[in-house]
């Protein structure tokens, strides 16, 4: 005979069990739950007003924001700049169409039921970054050039965190896989290289390729700013990211490494086939946590004077036409930047449970 | 058609005494004064063995003798220093093409399993097939059901390894070695990680094996099993082997004290 099951006891369900539990559990909970009501409380109504309430959305001019609530009507009116910096107007749709295809090529990822939906993500890291490099700077097929000074805003700061991402992984991979090699000569090399950039401020990096870089270049010899920056960014998040992977490597059993050399698969295959899928997966948290900070990064292009959209921001606060809208302005980056890292965020948690096979080994 | 189809019927093999299907002359594995250190460690001390196709070799002895490390020389996962070791012709050396060839042909079962999380039960079957051997995908699939309901969990293929028990992974092991057709099979202490009433499901897996005329090197510390599988136990002590009988004679009457020793301390319980 097995005992019959019972209910569980009943002040630990249900709503009234999870308050008791969580928030007056203690009298020191009970102190802290309603301090923090308080707070909350207190605080949600001004912002509630400044953002909302008694903000200004619509309007013409500098003049038509008079409450107190905050002045959207200066984003509204400078949105253009801030989105495409100085990219002429009549061209922008070639960025509009850039903003459209990423949707189309990362929305879908969100979505667990949308079909074939792999294959979306797969044109966003391979045929999105080749369409840009032909529809943004033009120049070919009878698109008329635009110069790289010109681009700057929330574009800007996408093509500088896309390219970074996406080269950085694989570029960080393979240091990685050098940097356990047991071919003494390669392994120094990565060792070297990741040493050097990781030990460098990203600052001095983007200064070195600025001002530094064409001085040692031969004549004639000439990349612009922009692609420079890139060349560094790039280089200075793979050996962040080598680090992060090997990590990944580190963590997987040597019996993996000895049934795939026992099935007859060699180096590439093993790597390639066992061992990287699983080292990658564990380290999800640590390569997504890589790029959330380097897209904040790309910030610091504005020492070497490229406008990413701080930058874009940060010039027309101080523009005498409008009086004090330096928190809308901050605040209008501040959120550009977490919808972004928020996105990739989840997704990452996404795909977390998504791989997870339920294997602890 | 290779020998794996020969098979005899699972049950017949599990309860008549093991026959013998396939058995030619030919030696498959020779081992020729095989020395290796770890280190300055002498582990194996000049192994000598001829192992006949179709053989079925179980190796015993305490823990630390070198046994583990002396199958694992035979497909190369560890490197011999001195002496040779040919297997199917081919001499295990620095050369990758070598090795290469050699593990294509030996197939093998670890104690930890060692399954592969990242894919299903099928995935890991058909892996090796479909990039080693380069076998057209449907005829992997195939395969790798033939061998998994061999073992008895075809209905497990979707599942990925971390859902399946201990017993149930070792014999997704096994079929995904046989899953490329090998020629010699090494069983590296297969049982020794499971539950007891998980080993016999594996054992059975083994003898079934065994019946179907399957070179096999076996260590084991399954006493049973050598006793009604095996054609020769060999003990081993400190890097050596001590001795090499047939198991009647090897557990009625062995001759050497330390076998005598070992076999009182095992058999005792």
């Amino acid at each position: 005979m097995s005992l019959p099951s019972e209910l569980p006891p009943r002040q630990d369900i249900g709503v009234i069990g999870w308050v008791r539990k969580n928030l007056f559990s203690t009298w020191y909970n009970i102190v802290l739950t309603l301090v923090a009501a308080y707070l909350v409380i207190t605080s949600a109504g001004p912002l509630l007003n400044w953002v909302i309430l008694e903000a200004t959305f619509t309007g013409e001019s500098a003049s038509d924001c008079s409450g107190e609530g905050a002045c959207w009507l200066f984003i509204g009116q400078r949105l253009n700049f801030f989105i495409y910096g100085f990219y002429p107007d009549a061209l922008q749709w070639r960025v509009d169409i850039m903003f459209g295809l990423l949707a189309v090529a990362f929305v879908p990822q969100f979505i667990e039921r949308f079909p074939r939906r792999k294959w979306f993500g797969i044109f966003g890291l391979t045929g999105l970054p080749l369409i840009g490099y032909i529809l943004i700077p033009g120049g070919w097929f009878g698109l008329e050039e635009v110069q790289s000074s010109r681009w700057g805003g929330l574009m800007l700061t996408l093509i500088l965190a896309y390219v970074g991402i996406l080269a950085a992984l694989p570029i960080g991979t393979i240091l990685a896989l050098g940097r356990r090699s047991d071919m003494p000569i390669i392994r120094g090399m990565c060792v070297v290289f990741i040493e050097v950039w990781r030990a460098v401020p990203l600052i001095t990096v983007l200064f070195m390729a600025s001002v530094m870089l064409p001085l040692f270049l031969p004549d004639g010899v000439n990349f612009e700013k922009l692609m420079r920056a890139l060349i560094g960014i790039t280089l200075w998040q793979s050996a962040y990211m080598a680090e992060v992977v090997r990590g990944g490597l580190q963590a997987i059993p040597k019996g993996q490494y000895e049934a795939a050399s026992a099935l007859g698969l060699g180096y590439w295959r093993k790597t390639g086939l066992v061992v990287l899928p699983q080292a990658l997966t564990l380290v999800i948290p640590g390569i997504v946590n890589t790029f959330i900070s380097l897209f904040k990064d790309t910030t610091l292009v504005l020492i070497i004077g490229l406008f990413d959209i701080l930058g874009a921001v940060q010039s027309t606060i101080t523009d005498p036409a409008w009086r004090n809208v330096t928190t809308e302005g901050y605040v209008f980056v501040a959120f550009c930047f977490w919808i972004f890292c928020f996105g990739m965020s989840r997704y990452s948690q996404n795909l977390e449970r998504k791989l997870d096979t339920g294997h602890k080994s | 058609m290779t020998e794996h189809n020969t098979a005899q019927n699972p049950e017949s093999a599990r309860t008549a005494p093991v026959e013998l299907t396939k058995r030619t002359d030919e030696t498959i594995i020779k081992v020729a004064d095989m020395h290796k250190w770890y280190g300055t460690f002498h582990v194996l001390k000049g192994l000598n063995l001829d192992v006949k196709e179709g053989e079925r070799i179980v190796i015993c002895g305490p823990s630390g003798s070198g046994k583990s490390t002396f199958i694992r020389c035979i497909n190369r996962l560890e490197e011999h220093q001195r002496g040779q070791i040919i297997v199917d012709g081919v001499e295990i050396t620095d050369d990758v093409k070598q090795i290469d060839t050699v593990r294509k042909e030996v197939g093998m079962v670890f104690q930890h399993f060692n399954l592969f999380p990242h894919l299903t039960v099928l995935e890991n079957c058909c892996l090796a097939p479909l990039w080693v051997r380069k076998v057209p995908k449907r005829e992997a699939l195939a395969t790798a059901m033939e061998y998994l309901d061999r073992v008895k969990i075809p209905e497990q293929a979707d599942k990925y390894p971390g859902q399946l028990s201990g017993g149930q992974q070792q014999r997704v092991a096994i079929a995904r070695a046989l899953c490329m057709k090998p020629k010699i099979m090494l069983f590296d202490e297969p049982t020794s990680a499971l539950d007891p009433e998980m080993i016999k499901e594996v054992l059975d897996v083994m003898i079934e094996l065994a019946g179907s005329g399957m070179t096999m090197i076996c260590v084991t510390h399954e006493m049973g099993f050598a006793k009604t599988v095996a054609d020769r136990v060999i003990f081993m002590d400190q890097g050596e082997i001590v001795e090499v009988a047939p198991p009647e004679e090897f557990f009625s009457n062995p001759k050497e004290a330390r076998t005598q020793q070992f076999l009182n301390q095992i058999l005792q319980h």
